[in-house]
């Protein structure tokens, strides 16, 4: 269908400018007319013509250069020129052409051809301005979906470096838009002195991959700063991201679970390529996947058993997405498992293996790769990092200053319960005790493991002595919580006044056969190996330190002075 | 009328496009015509080659417009002799253009006639 455009003639001659517009009118345009190229682009600059008929030689300003300026103004905007032209020479032709000019017509004019002309380049003109109008809307939603993920990244930033990603002793990479290709990486230090870290990869690129990324965090922070086991923190953020996860989408990670008190690392992988814990002298042994992702299984069926492995300052962690291990040179190579493993076996022991697979990476695609993720924990001993601010809730009140509580924790509370998390909230209400929190936390963990393993559980710590009969240890120490149907452990807790401040003291103590409190301190004493159940380590903590007769129940006591 | 001086399918074809315009168009090129007449031998006197180039093409195109076949023939001859250089050839085309714009000043102006009172 014939679109009205309006149209601009310039022409000097006025016989030729007379039948041309009364051509175009005729055919159902707007005409507006110049007699040269001087008025033709004043006029362009107040009625702006959507189409300019443009005779080539006219006095005052010609019409190339009246094109040219008229091209310039248009700007963007598609401003199509037809020249009036019986312009033989090429040479003539080209000048209109490089004047900006899109066609041509010849005298004498056939009102024909005139309008077929007129109207292509008014389809040409609405085609390019849908053209344009769709670039500006492409780019107006790609600016705004920058900004949204700027935004995103921003809040997410906030909850992810909540925990101790800063820590001297963590290496890590990760792209600036790690979030949005589903890549993790959480860190914390708890309260009990052990440090948790997450590397997680969800399925899927862009926002659907970052959407899971939030409550995860979220979950591992506020639970680890709350005192729960690495168990506890997997099973909740499992079972959160199984509820608000669509299927088909779902999160595989590796959680490491540090604590250089004791020398163990409990190491849960689902789905994650394998990690490496690097000795000291460069031997290195895989942290391998055992489990489906996070968000796949149902809570009932999780399973959350942990591998644990005997580790030591000097140690390094190393985790990677599979990002390292799937990336592809130009050749559609993969990179893989084994040139990672020629790069660890490569490196100096002392040598942060970080540098070393980014060096290969480097070598091997000839550009730095920016879609994955690597992270690098060293075991350092003595090294103090500030927990993650201890979590607690309730309003602002007059602490609780003389009060008792008595906990007996039976069988099926022992088999499927965590006790610790809810009594810490319930120490906390103390203020007195808060700065000192993370040391009661340790050695109520302490007293708590050691009256279940040893004492209920009949476990003997000598098992542990070796790295093979460590992780027996570990395994029999599950079998026979689940098979537990006897037994209990009673925690007792203390507040009240002295001459001085206050004083809490925790008596635990277990339905086991008790032990010889005297020898184990003592065996403490002369071995710091990974045996020993950390009797010396609550000595050395707690304020005051006894035991009951037979060695079936040990208290401490923590002890402040009043604010002046 | 002879075509070879006006070309009646080219006028019929005006005088269809233009309808009660047609006589104002065919005075707008007889009016113009003698100005561009004028330049030509301007641009002869002046010896300016380019000029005399530009005024002819101009001229030409007008022409062409209003079917003058043969005064069209002549100013691309005269067009081609500037542009060649061929100035001595100028003077006697330009006698020939003014001659034969004399013959269409004259069919146009029957033309004219013919279209008012028709």
């Amino acid at each position: 269908m014939p679109r009205r455009l309006t149209i601009l003639i310039a022409e000097d001659n006025p016989a030729d400018r007379m039948l041309l517009s009364t051509i175009v009118s005729r055919q159902g345009h707007r005409v507006l007319t110049a007699g040269n190229g001087h008025e033709a682009i004043s006029i362009f600059e107040h009625e702006h013509p959507q189409l300019v008929l443009m005779d080539a030689l006219m006095p005052v300003m010609d019409g190339f250069e009246a094109a040219e300026r008229i091209k310039q103004l248009a700007g963007d905007e598609l401003v199509p020129i037809i020249f009036l032209t019986s312009l033989a020479e090429n040479e003539a032709l080209v000048r209109c052409l490089e004047a900006g000019g899109d066609d041509f017509i010849s005298k004498p004019y056939n009102p024909i051809i005139l309008e077929a002309k007129i109207q292509a380049m008014g389809r040409l003109r609405r085609l390019q301005a849908t053209v344009r109008q769709q670039r500006d809307l492409i780019a107006r939603q790609n600016q705004q979906l920058l900004n949204e993920q700027q935004v995103a990244k921003a809040i997410f930033d906030k909850v992810a470096h909540a925990g101790c990603l800063d820590a001297p002793n963590i290496r890590y990479v990760q792209s600036p838009l790690a979030l949005f290709n589903g890549d993790l990486l959480l860190a914390a230090q708890t309260p009990t002195d052990r440090m948790f870290v997450l590397l997680g990869d969800f399925t899927g690129h862009g926002l659907p991959a970052a959407i899971g990324a939030m409550p995860l965090a979220e979950t591992f922070y506020g639970m680890a700063a709350k005192g729960y086991s690495s168990g506890d923190v997997l099973r909740e953020m499992n079972a959160k991201l199984k509820r608000i996860l669509p299927v088909g989408v779902f999160c595989c990670a590796t959680l490491l679970d540090i604590s250089l008190q004791k020398g163990t690392l409990h190491v849960w992988n689902g789905g994650l390529p394998d990690g490496y814990v690097i000795r000291a002298d460069g031997r290195h042994a895989p942290l391998v996947s055992r489990h489906l992702p996070l968000g796949v299984v149902e809570p009932g069926n999780f399973d959350d058993r942990f591998d644990v492995v005997p580790v030591q300052p000097g140690d390094r962690l190393l985790l990677l997405s599979d990002g390292v291990l799937e990336s592809r040179n130009a050749q559609d190579e993969m990179f893989g498992e084994q040139r990672l493993l020629q790069v660890l076996d490569d490196a100096r022991p002392s040598e942060s293996s970080i540098d070393r697979i980014q060096q290969a990476l480097l070598a091997f695609h000839g550009q730095v790769q920016d879609d994955l993720s690597l992270v690098e924990v060293t075991l350092v001993d003595g090294l103090t990092l500030t927990p993650a601010p201890l979590a607690f809730v309730g309003t602002p009140q007059p602490s609780p200053l003389d009060w008792s509580a008595r906990f007996e924790l039976r069988a099926e509370t022992l088999r499927n319960f965590n006790p610790l998390p809810s009594l810490l909230q319930l120490l906390l209400q103390v203020h007195e005790l808060r700065h000192q929190a993370g040391t009661v936390y340790t050695v109520l963990a302490e007293l708590y493991s050691n009256a279940l393993e040893h004492g209920v559980l009949r476990l003997d710590s000598r098992l542990k002595a070796s790295a093979k009969g460590f992780s027996d240890y570990y395994s029999e120490r599950q079998n026979r919580l689940r098979a537990l149907s006897d037994g209990h452990v009673c925690i007792g807790i203390d507040v009240s006044h002295t001459d001085t401040g206050g004083r809490l003291s925790i008596t635990v103590d277990d339905s086991g056969p008790g032990f010889d409190v005297e020898r184990v301190l003592q065996a403490e004493y002369r071995a710091e190996g990974l045996s020993g159940r950390g009797i010396r380590l609550i000595r050395e903590l707690a304020d005051g330190f006894s035991w009951r007769p037979g060695g079936r129940g040990i208290s401490v006591e923590f002890r402040w002075d009043r604010e002046a | 009328m002879s075509d070879v001086h006006l070309d009646s399918a080219v006028l019929a074809t005006l005088q269809d496009v233009m309808e009660d315009e047609y006589p104002v168009l065919l005075d707008t090129f007889l009016k113009d015509s003698e100005e561009r007449v004028q330049l030509l031998h301007q641009a002869l006197e002046a010896g300016d080659g380019e000029g005399l180039r530009r005024a002819a093409h101009s001229f030409k195109g007008s022409c062409s417009n209003m079917g003058a076949t043969l005064l069209t023939e002549l100013c691309r001859a005269l067009e081609d002799a500037a542009r060649e250089g061929a100035i001595e050839q100028a003077d006697g085309l330009i006698d020939r253009i003014e001659r034969e714009f004399a013959i269409v000043r004259i069919l146009m102006r029957s033309e004219r006639q013919r279209f008012t009172l028709g």
